[in-house]
């Protein structure tokens, strides 16, 4: 009777202990995640200016935010900032990766050269990257000193240029991490279909095309959503490279809400552009994971 | 697209494309070392010749004082103390917080895969969501919290807040690594009788190698590379990132762009090195599992 | 590996003991100086308060000349975490003040006589609803024009007195070869220039726009006037001065390539540390047409509500010590700054800086010490950076002329306020 109520004891606990083992994870996510979405939700309806105040002020902050100027360029250039970034770093990324998995030599000293830019943040470089596009300083000036006096390079000054620099140093900061997720999956392929293929007297360039790349799926779409995250919360990147400038030029959403929040003491429509942030992400991210859970299960 | 033209001709055009190939190689890997170049040249030349001359040239004087006195004595707060007080802050934070993410996305990832119940799918969309919030939009109601649990400006504070924002990811690698683990080995484990730890400890855990290695590469940079939760909430236990943006952003005083670049990579330098060495496991994880879906 | 970890267990024992036996009586102090000469600067103030056997917990946050460590100070403030003492510029204070954050200076400013001494322009930002609640540490003035001696002798030698005048040396320096005004593309660098011109334009109009925000006069024709001058001083820019930060343009001038720059008094520390000499390798001078007028800056150290008599009365003492005579003169002397006490002798400062004192005294008592717009001592953060949009677009051709600029600063000003 006794070891009876034991063991039902411990197959109860055994039934809850998983359960038990996630719920603090899953709390703390609700309260730090959706708690403070809720919480920004809400004072996007405030007045608030340097602190958080309650005083209702309906959609006044929505109205301002999209009647402002800043905002439709920082809109602008999201969109030609994300959609280059998300391009050009998949490219590169699969290219480099079909390159090096051909037995290349010296493989294990390219890949730690393309892996490690992800190791630094543009706190570390951004001074760097700054000098290497200034013309004054950087590569027009070593080009002009090294005989090439045509050399022009200057579009970082160049209001409408300016955010193709931000796309340069945002490439050269994830497009080896990209290069390492197209490079597993491409390990991870099985070799006997490719043999087959090419036994099939398929030449190198059909084999990517029609076999190798369509079975990248999943590393696509993990680069996709990788890429188009950091692509929205872009912010170290413009601070360090052109604090926004020249002008207003490179402005991007995170840098806007940040500034209007912290700097300009508009903390209510900063929230409003959080908000606005928040859906773009939930756009992105809502139709992935349905489809990856569904795919599961 | 290497030897489009065909396979006849393999000896020949396979050169011709080999060639080609490590070109476009060593072209990238030019891309991605030139800051870093910038970064090592500058900093063992005098001011004057950086001020005066072209960035891109070697030193004429090579001098280490720029890393000396950014390792000890250059001028980070009142007194002159050098990064060195500062990288104490920032291993104290980073530790835990890695160890308890990781261990915490390990367990997640666990009961996801292998004891499933009814919504889990849901549960884990919700705890990946995690992944995407920019930080910025959660630095004043973190702040009432961690004023709230008594935790603001210190170490303890900073690990929770890391950890919170690194769980969503540290699940997703270990739910994606264990799927692809044959439950059938868990099954006959539960039906012998061991339990929800043992099978973890005994089971899973010898065979997560390589995902903990990019959950810990993962977590490790995020964490370091840290400024803003750092200035926050670090108080008067700033990590190194916070006080190389000291160094680097003095607002009206001279810039001693050499030291500023020294500190820049001995900031930097644990990164490094943890993606130098971890490097080639970091791919064999990522084709583990994470990237496979 | 052990040992590492051994040393490391050590430091942070011994940090944190020493962190405990602080406790006494300690002020925290939240700061953006943290570049040698001001920290240095800043050191005097720590080591006379060690001298009085209060503590000193250093917090330094630079970047974007306090703006990180303003969003530092929310993030604590809001955790009821407070900071004894923050270093802070013009409307954040009152802000701050406004939501009941700040303590009481009353009891060490009557004591002391800060009223008679204290520039009032100042006290604006330094009393809130009549109480003090920070004290100010120095007075920056933002409409100064950094010569090189040499390219303006090759320009005819004469120091501009009045817009004309400056056309003319501009002129003639670009004639010369040299890039006539050596200038930062950044927003806060433009607005800095603007301050001068639009000083230049009269100071009753200067009030009007900038400190009354007056819609008339910022929508004006003067306004409209002010924005051709810097259409105007934009052709003497060289093609690459986007992004570049402004001790860089200083050091165009040092060597020669720049005739001018056109910044508050810190440049001057620029000029100093590369050895050159004030009067003999480069004049300093009042934006032409300001002379006798001062637009400024101050920072102070607002003092925030600490719990605690101990702590107060270290908080208090921390306000003495700054306003004494003798940290003023050694502080400023070191930052470039004057004085934020009308009373300090000269004794220790250079031509520049006497110049400086000088200036601010009769200002002071001429009533012409303004608030600088650029630096956030005239208006409120939000029309501050409404200015910035405006006049760095205007820098950067994005409005036809000077009228269209100046429609849009009303706008932009209507619309932050």
């Amino acid at each position: 009777m006794k070891s009876h109520a034991e063991i039902d004891f411990r197959t109860r606990l055994q039934d809850w202990l998983p359960k038990l083992v996630l719920a603090p994870s899953f709390a703390v996510t609700l309260l730090f995640v959706y708690g403070f979405i809720i919480f920004t939700v809400v004072l996007s309806f405030t007045g608030s200016k340097m602190l958080p105040l309650y005083t209702f002020v309906g959609l006044e902050n929505y109205r301002k935010l999209w009647a402002l100027e800043h905002w439709h360029t920082a809109l602008v250039n999201i969109a030609i900032f994300a959609s280059l970034y998300i391009v050009i770093c998949t490219i590169v990324g699969l290219a480099l990766a079909i390159f090096l998995d051909q037995k290349i030599r010296g493989e294990g000293v390219l890949r730690p050269i393309y892996l490690y830019p992800m190791a630094l943040s543009f706190i570390v470089t951004g001074t760097a990257w700054k000098w290497f596009l200034d013309p004054g300083i950087g590569l027009e000036r070593a080009m002009h000193l090294w005989g090439w006096e045509s050399f022009s390079f200057t579009w970082i000054k160049d209001s409408n240029m300016a955010i193709y620099t931000i796309v340069i140093a945002a490439v050269w900061q994830t497009s080896g991490f990209v290069m390492a997720m197209f490079l597993a999956g491409l390990r991870g392929i099985d070799n006997e279909i490719l043999k087959a293929a090419q036994i099939d007297g398929a030449t190198s360039f059909q084999l990517y095309r029609r076999i190798v790349i369509p079975l990248l799926r999943p590393a696509f779409l993990s680069a996709f959503v990788i890429l188009s995250h950091l692509a929205i919360k872009s912010y170290d990147l413009v601070i360090a490279l052109t604090g926004g400038g020249p002008g207003r030029a490179t402005e991007l959403p995170a840098t806007f809400m940040y500034s209007y929040t912290f700097t300009r003491n508009q903390m209510g429509i900063g929230a409003s552009s959080a908000v606005m942030m928040l859906m773009a992400i939930a756009a992105i991210m809502i139709p992935y994971l349905y489809s990856e859970l569904k795919e599961k299960a | 697209m290497m030897s489009a033209a065909s396979q006849e001709t393999a000896v020949s055009t396979g050169r011709i494309a080999r060639t080609f190939i490590y070109l476009v190689l060593l072209l990238f890997s030019l891309y991605y070392l030139l800051p870093l170049y910038v970064m090592v040249v500058n900093s063992v030349k005098p001011l004057s010749e950086i001020t005066g001359g072209n960035m891109m040239a070697l030193p004429q004087t090579f001098t280490l004082e720029p890393w000396a006195s950014a390792w000890s004595t250059a001028q980070i707060g009142v007194e002159p103390t050098g990064l060195k007080p500062y990288f104490i802050n920032s291993i104290l934070m980073v530790v835990p917080a890695v160890a308890i993410s990781t261990i915490l996305g390990a367990l997640n990832g666990y009961v996801l895969t292998k004891w499933r119940f009814k919504y889990d799918g849901i549960v884990f969309g919700l705890l990946l969501f995690s992944c995407f919030i920019p930080f910025q939009i959660v630095l004043i109601p973190m702040a009432v919290v961690l004023g709230k649990l008594g935790i603001a400006g210190s170490v303890s504070g900073l690990v929770l807040v890391h950890v919170v924002y690194g769980i969503g990811f540290t699940t997703l690698y270990y739910r994606n690594y264990y799927a692809a683990f044959p439950t059938e080995l868990v099954r006959a484990a539960m039906i012998d009788g061991a339990g929800f730890f043992r099978i973890f400890w005994r089971i899973l855990l010898p065979v997560s190698g390589p995902i903990t290695v990019v959950s810990v590469i993962w977590q490790f940079t995020n964490i370091w590379n840290d400024f803003l939760f750092g200035v926050s909430f670090g108080g008067t236990r700033q990590p190194m990132t916070v006080a190389l943006n000291n160094l680097v952003q003095s607002s009206t005083g001279v810039k001693e762009y050499n030291v500023h670049f020294a500190g820049a990579i001995l900031a930097a330098l644990p990164t490094l090195l943890v993606y130098i060495v971890a490097g080639r496991y970091f791919v064999r994880g990522l084709m583990a599992g994470s990237v496979k879906g | 590996m052990r040992g590492f970890v051994a040393k490391a267990l050590t430091a942070v024992a011994i940090t944190a003991l020493s962190a405990g036996m602080a406790k006494a009586a300690d002020v925290e102090v939240l700061h953006w100086w943290t570049s040698g000469g001001e920290a240095a600067a800043l050191n005097v103030l720590k080591e006379d308060l060690k001298s009085k056997g209060i503590g000193w917990v250093d917090m330094p946050v630079a970047g974007g000349g306090g703006e990180a460590a303003m969003t530092a100070l929310r993030a604590r403030v809001t955790a009821g975490n407070s900071p004894t003492a923050v270093q802070m510029l013009g409307f954040d204070i009152t802000d701050w003040a406004q939501q009941g954050a700040l303590g009481n200076l009353d009891a060490v400013a009557t004591a002391e006589g800060w009223d008679n001494v204290i520039p009032t322009a100042l006290q604006k930002f330094s009393k809130y609803d009549g109480h003090w609640i920070a004290a100010p540490v120095n007075v920056h003035s933002t409409n100064w024009i950094w010569i090189s001696k040499d390219a303006l002798d090759k320009a005819g030698g004469k120091a501009p007195e009045n817009w004309d005048e400056l056309v003319v040396v501009l002129d003639k320096m670009k004639a010369n070869g040299i890039t006539p005004l050596a200038h930062g593309g950044q927003p806060w660098q433009e607005a800095t220039i603007f301050d001068g011109i639009v000083l230049s334009e009269g100071t009753d109009f200067y009030k009007q726009a900038f400190i009354d925000l007056d819609p008339a006069a910022l929508g004006g024709e003067k306004m409209a006037d002010a924005f051709n001058r810097l259409l105007k001083l934009r052709t003497y820019v060289d093609d690459n001065f986007s992004g570049r930060d402004w001790n860089l343009a200083s050091a165009m001038v040092i060597n020669g390539q720049g005739g001018m720059q056109i910044m508050g008094d810190w440049a001057k520390g620029e000029f100093l540390k590369a050895g050159k000499k004030p009067g003999v390798d480069f004049v300093c001078i009042r934006f032409p047409g300001t002379q006798g007028s001062v637009t400024f800056n101050s920072d102070q150290f607002a003092m925030f509500n600490v719990q605690g008599d101990d702590k107060q009365k270290a908080q208090a003492q921390m306000a003495s010590s700054i306003e004494s005579p003798k940290f003023q003169s050694a502080f400023n002397v070191v930052k470039g700054s004057v004085p934020a006490r009308t009373d300090v002798p000269d004794t220790d400062f250079d031509d520049c800086g006497k110049k400086g004192i000088k200036d601010l005294a009769e200002a002071n008592t001429k009533g012409t010490l303004f608030g600088s717009m650029a630096h956030g001592h005239a208006a409120p953060a939000a029309v501050k950076n409404a200015v910035y949009d405006v006049v760095t677009g205007a820098f950067n051709g994005k409005y036809k002329d000077g009228a269209e600029a100046a429609q849009a600063l009303a706008s932009a000003v209507a619309a932050a306020k």
